[in-house]
């Protein structure tokens, strides 16, 4: 209790120093909250090149005068009590102007209560959960959240012959989301859930419950589950039971396909359906444009996924801000730019900030995994144009 | 009806292989706790490093699957030989306390250690293309690595039973493990013979982690994660019991699965409610002497 009174007055002094002193000479110093360690490093990887790219690239495209500092943090995964503790001393010691980045939801949403306090505007670059910007209006999104892609997931399955889906989620918040959302996409448009499961996230043998699944011979199964060591459990039960073979169609989110994953997957994959906003095989020149960038920075091995993306979209909306601020402005400026921020030219399509939600309006693709050039790729074949989050507009805020 | 009994046929099956991979792990648990009355929590490290071995050896050395089970085996019960040596040793006989917290100490070390070398993440393991995929079985298919550890672990279970039952060594053992002052006194050397079943009992463990890296997967804290089911194992199967563990094991792999599979929301919750029963039952556990 005490420990939180302390912590409260020292926010609030920092929030009042920071009212007091306009902003430092010409130098905007950014709070950038990743993950360098634990399971989630890779995707933690991932992000943190996407936004040193965007900042290699366009730094010269500051006002003159102008520099970013960027101050990093590593929030060591899904660990909320480490996530507010270093963005309250970026916020009371490192005295930054803007935060960033975050790839897990609950780090995000215990980071968001000390933004409203201490006003400081905090550009989410991945966590999707998806009521994380109605805990502070300080916070704006332009990663994308789990109804926005599951949602047109359950219509595309149950409009393209699939009757009867089975639906296996991950225990914890997001899992809730993607099940929520395609089982709404999918039975509005006349399919049926045959079962639905929800497996802790303490368990990595997915065996037993895909096992269940083949048994019970839905035409269509939707998975989700995190990124990374989950993913690739799936993946590996999915083969050794063989339920390609026994005729069950995957449709999934581009969690479980990420494009930096599939070279390793062997031929598994070949055929599954994913939803998502980004896929590195896109052929949009945007994209073209910028896989040359990325080839030319890092190696030819790493590929780009949809973290990357959130981190060089989410840096491109801080330039913009910067560049039309001159590098001075106050949070609420700050808030108001990124709330009618608009990019056409991002590598994922057009995307623009809803500025009811503070969330993103994007393109959302479905993709089929495909052999390009003897690489597996996620190939988008069908765009779903300007897709609000669907949750906001059916929750609206009491 | 049918669907019922693909069911049925699915959790027998999971189970069984599941089991195997508990047995042979906990069976020199089991052992060591009836033979030297020493609380080994650390046994899931020997498990976690025949792992690490088998993965490492398999993904960056491209050694062939069979020689680096082989290998799990020989370095997990050299290795335990020296700490049984070095530390163990010295708290035979001792407190509880004191041996509970030397083993919990180990695990820490453990977790540590594996992070240095091994780095975070999660080993992956690869079995060899033959084992991979389904087998067809006529009436249904299975998948080629758990029937391969079904029959792997019996085969072992009936070896080592053979082992204990026929042999002048698994003579000493049953001896030691029944009257340790007699066997003594009838001139058996029971420091060599505790080092020689301690490094058996951690091989053992050693293969079970390296066979079954695919079902419990080897991260750096996989001896604390796993410990729970290594200790229910011998807890329910009763100490210094071989047959024991045995039964505990199929029953706790065929439960588990089972509720993984019915009912996984509610997560581990109905082991460890039979695991109570079972105790309240018995509570020396199943082959547990009075």
């Amino acid at each position: 209790m005490l420990q939180q009174k302390i912590a409260g007055l020292a926010l609030a002094a920092a929030a009042l120093g920071a009212l007091a002193m306009p902003a430092a000479a010409q130098t905007v110093k950014i709070g950038f909250i990743d993950t360098y360690s634990g399971p989630f490093a890779q995707a933690g990887d991932e992000l943190d090149k996407g936004v040193k790219l965007y900042i290699k690239e366009h730094e010269k495209d500051l006002p003159p005068g102008v520099k970013i500092e960027l101050v990093t943090r590593d929030d060591t995964g899904p660990n909320p009590d480490v996530a507010k503790r270093v963005a309250q001393e970026l916020i009371t010691r490192d005295h930054v102007q803007l935060l960033a980045g975050e790839i897990a939801s609950p780090n995000a949403a215990a980071i968001a209560p000390l933004t409203a306090e201490a006003k400081i505007p905090f550009v989410i670059m991945n966590a999707a959960g998806v009521n994380i910007p109605r805990i502070s209006p300080y916070v704006v999104r332009v990663s994308f959240t789990l109804w926005q892609i599951s949602l047109p997931m359950g219509q595309w399955a149950a409009k393209n012959g699939f009757k009867k889906a089975y639906v296996a989620v991950s225990d914890f918040i997001p899992g809730h989301d993607a099940e929520a959302a395609f089982t709404k996409g999918f039975t509005d448009n006349g399919g049926e859930i045959i079962g639905t499961t929800r497996i802790p996230l303490s368990q990595l043998d997915f065996t037993p419950i895909l096992q269940r699944i083949k048994d019970a011979k839905p035409q269509a199964v939707f998975i989700f589950v995190p990124a990374g060591k989950y993913a690739t459990a799936v993946m590996k039960a999915w083969a050794d039971l063989g339920l390609k073979d026994a005729g069950i169609q995957l449709v999934t989110t581009q969690d479980v396909m990420l494009d930096e994953e599939l070279p390793n997957m062997g031929d598994i994959p070949l055929g599954i359906v994913s939803a998502g906003n980004y896929s590195s095989a896109a052929t949009r020149p945007q994209n073209k444009a910028f896989l040359s960038a990325w080839n030319q920075a890092y190696t030819e091995k790493a590929i780009p996924d949809m973290f990357s993306v959130g981190g060089w979209d989410g840096m491109a909306a801080i330039f913009d801000m910067i560049k039309a601020t001159k590098g001075k402005f106050t949070p609420d400026e700050a808030m108001n730019f990124f709330k009618t921020w608009k990019n056409p030219e991002s590598p994922r399509g057009p995307i623009a900030i809803d500025p009811e939600t503070r969330d993103i309006i994007q393109n959302i693709y479905l993709r089929r995994v495909e052999k390009v050039d003897g690489r597996l790729a996620n190939v988008e074949f069908e765009t779903i144009p300007q897709v609000k989050d669907p949750w906001k507009e059916l929750n609206p805020p009491k | 009806m049918s669907n019922t009994f693909a069911a049925f046929v699915s959790i027998g099956f999971h189970g069984l292989a599941f089991a195997m991979v508990l047995y042979l792990i906990s069976v020199g648990l089991s052992v060591t706790m009836g033979m030297m009355g020493f609380v080994n929590l650390a046994h899931g490290v020997f498990a976690m490093l025949g792992g690490y071995v088998l993965t490492s050896l398999m993904s960056r050395m491209g050694v062939p699957f069979g020689l680096a089970l082989i290998a799990a085996f020989l370095a997990t019960a050299l290795g335990s030989l020296i700490l049984e040596r070095l530390l163990y040793r010295r708290l035979y006989g001792g407190d509880e306390l004191d041996q509970v917290l030397l083993t919990m100490g180990l695990i820490f070390m453990s977790v540590a250690a594996a992070t240095y070398v091994w780095g975070p993440l999660q080993q992956p393991m690869h079995p060899p293309r033959w084992l991979s995929g389904q087998l067809d079985f006529g009436f249904r298919s299975f998948p080629g690595y758990r029937s391969f550890l079904i029959l792997c672990g019996a085969g072992l279970v009936i070896g080592l039973w053979l082992g204990l039952e026929r042999t002048r060594f698994g003579m000493k053992v049953r001896a030691a493990v029944d009257n340790l002052r007699m066997a003594q006194s009838v001139g058996i050397n029971t420091s060599r013979l505790f080092a020689l079943t301690f490094a058996l009992g951690s091989g053992l463990a050693g293969l079970g982690g390296a066979l079954g890296a695919d079902l419990l997967a080897i991260n750096p804290s996989y001896a604390l994660d796993n410990l729970v089911y290594f200790l229910i194992v011998v807890a329910v199967g009763g100490l210094g019991s071989i047959r024991g563990p045995f039964i505990a094991a199929v029953l706790i792999g065929i439960a588990d699965t089972g509720f993984k599979y019915l009912l996984p929301e509610l997560g581990a919750f109905f082991i460890y409610a039979l695991t109570m029963a079972l105790l309240l039952w018995r509570p020396r556990g199943l082959f547990g002497r009075a």
